[in-house]
């Protein structure tokens, strides 16, 4: 009752609408720095998982590499950096890059080994060069797993996106954090349930932008 | 023409696949290469198309050694069919068959125009195009696999065991598809097959390959079936080589009588005249109603009802001895029923005779190998 009470007063505050501290300025803060933070995760992950998939070499390095990766806690990373570099974008961005490029990376690698190698095979023989048949066959093909890769790297990205405002930039993690420094839990909790709504909101997009980018003839199964 | 000279091919792993192998494939003609499994019929296939590189030798199309050209030149030239057809499963059927013509850049109005012309060739229902590989049959995705190889009219055509993965009535279906395509296009087709019978339906050549890749006897197929190399193209081609290779032998030279074939309003006097044990009724037209004995027939009011049935006819000329011979067995009087183009009964004969046209024929075969052997 007492968490549904304090959500009922967050929202309806109009105070929590307005300003660099209201809602909608942290919400655009907070997509922003998923978005960055999920377009680096995908520069690297996507094509690196893409090529080692195609050519089945590098595939235990890349194991190594991702549970490693794995092993690291996020904010522990944050702090490290931070003392490294100091305070600012780039030190934020880091941990939540470190987290999501071995789901990407590993999920794409496994999409491309398990695309069922008669067609390859196929397009092969009838003269595709291999980068072609890379972006033409096996992508198209590996879609649906590689989107789901990209998909649960999204939603750690926009949860762990929170601890920015550790360092003092903005986001969904500012109420969080001011709200436990002033022992306001109305503010936590509004907080928390934007990012959870959020994070709904980013299953809403990878539904959708598999129903538009996958092949029914491969998504029909 | 492709020519494999004196080919090997060793895996990284020490296994020899294909042992000196020598082959010519002469153009415009379907050339099986049929053999045990691991026999290196596969390995062979994808050496012409540069899947795999031999170890030694030399393989030439049209007198030029194929890694002179560019692979994915090469493999354009050549339309390659395999088991399961492989197709592209994110594609509708007209992209599928589209492939090669739009990646040689034609535009997309012409190559969809292309592949829907070649749906038609393969025998598949234009209304298919939209649909995707999962919504097919396995026999109808070959099919697709076909004419996507042939989409851009290639002079070469590579086929592995294209029709071994659906039930014989399709695989049937298929193998009298492609004969009658090859007959329309006139292809320089190489099949690799495990199945000797298909090897004989389609073979112009037929390749015998053993284990270890090697080359046990190259020939035609009624060759093959009357001359085995040794005991293991012997076994490999089965026990009943002796009626397969009937195929290849013709009705036409087979004796018919009349004598034993009345109309249906025949007269006492030709009844008793025919002195045959059994007599094929026939209607006015000449087409037969069926066999009945001499004593059971009432001149002038013969009960058709009663009649044996008088089974499947041959054409004589048209069909093989081993049709002819095929419709005397079933034939409950042991007799065949021949017939013209129209159905028309032209003679009766028996089995006796057709064996000893069997046996001529078989004396005239011997006498041309002993004329062309050296
Ligand atoms: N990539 C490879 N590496 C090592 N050995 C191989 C490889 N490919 C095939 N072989 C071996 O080479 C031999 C010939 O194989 P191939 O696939 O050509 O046979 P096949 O006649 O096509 O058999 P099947 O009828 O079973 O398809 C086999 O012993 C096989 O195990
Ligand atoms: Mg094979």
């Amino acid at each position: 009752m007492n968490v549904l009470h304090f959500i009922n007063a967050f929202f309806s505050d109009g105070a929590h609408w307005h300003g660099y501290d209201g809602i909608p300025q942290r919400l655009l803060e907070h997509v922003r720095y998923t978005l960055l933070a999920l377009a680096l995760a995908t520069a690297i992950g996507l094509p690196v998982g893409l090529v080692t998939g195609h050519t089945g070499r590098g595939g235990n390095a890349l194991a190594f590499v991702a549970n490693a990766a794995r092993a690291l806690p996020s904010f522990g990373l944050l702090v490290l950096v931070v003392l490294l570099i100091g305070f600012g974008l780039l030190p934020v961005m880091i941990p939540l890059v470190v987290l999501a490029v071995p789901p990407i990376l590993v999920t794409t690698y496994e999409a491309v080994r398990s695309v069922d190698p008669s067609p390859v095979d196929a397009a092969r023989g009838m003269g595709m060069r291999e980068s072609r048949i890379l972006l033409r066959v096996e992508l198209p093909v590996a879609l649906p797993l590689i989107l789901s890769g990209l998909r649960s790297a999204a939603i750690q990205i926009v949860s762990t996106a929170t601890i920015a405002a550790y360092v003092s930039l903005g986001g969904l993690g500012r109420y969080i954090v001011d709200g436990l420094y002033q022992r306001d839990y109305e503010k936590v909790v509004g907080g928390a349930t934007l990012v959870a709504v959020l994070a709904l909101l980013t299953l809403a997009v990878f539904w959708a932008a598999g129903r538009l980018a996958v092949s029914p003839g491969v998504r029909g199964r | 023409m492709i020519r494999i000279d004196s080919v090997t091919k060793r895996y990284p792993d020490g296994t020899v696949a294909v042992d000196r192998l020598s082959l010519d494939v002469p153009d415009r003609s379907i050339t099986v290469l049929v053999g045990p499994s691991g026999c290196g019929k596969t390995t062979t296939l994808r050496m012409i198309n540069r899947m795999v590189e031999p170890t030694e030798g030399t393989i030439l199309l049209d007198g030029e050694d194929i890694r002179r050209r560019p692979v994915t030149d090469l493999r354009r030239s050549m339309g390659y069919v395999i088991q399961n057809a492989g197709l592209f499963p994110h594609r509708t059927i007209v992209d599928n068959i589209a492939t090669v013509p739009r990646m040689l850049g034609w535009g997309r109005q012409r190559a969809r125009k292309r592949a829907a012309e070649l749906m038609e060739r393969v025998g598949l229902d234009t209304s298919l195009a939209e649909r995707y590989p999962y919504q097919l049959s396995g026999g109808q995705q070959q099919r697709v696999g076909v004419a996507r190889a042939l989409a851009a009219d290639p002079p070469v055509l590579l086929m592995d065991e294209p029709f071994s993965a659906v039930d014989p009535v399709v695989r049937k279906g298929l193998q009298d598809e492609l004969l009658r395509i090859q007959e329309e296009l006139g292809k320089t087709i190489v099949f690799v097959t495990h199945d000797i019978d298909e090897a004989v339906k389609l073979g112009t050549m037929v390749a015998v390959l053993r284990e270890g890749g090697r080359l046990a006897q190259y020939a035609s197929p009624a060759e093959l079936l009357s001359a085995p190399a040794d005991g293991f193209v012997e076994d490999f081609l089965g026990a009943d080589r002796g009626i397969r290779r009937l195929s290849f032998l013709s009705s036409a030279a087979l004796e018919l009588t009349t004598d034993a074939v009345v109309p249906a309003d025949a007269s006492a006097e030709r009844i008793a005249a025919s002195g045959a044990r059994y007599l094929l009724v026939t209607d006015p037209d000449g087409r037969p109603l069926g066999w009945a004995e001499p004593g059971e027939l009432i001149a002038g009011d013969i009960r058709t009802d009663r009649l044996l049935p008088h089974g499947r006819p041959f054409v004589p000329g048209a069909d093989s001895l081993r049709v002819a011979l095929d419709c005397a067995v079933l034939s409950p009087t042991g007799w065949a029923v021949a017939v013209d183009a129209g159905g028309r009964v032209t003679g009766v004969v028996s089995q006796q005779a057709i064996g000893e046209a069997i046996r001529a024929a078989h004396a005239r075969g011997r006498t041309d190998q002993a004329g062309v052997a050296p």
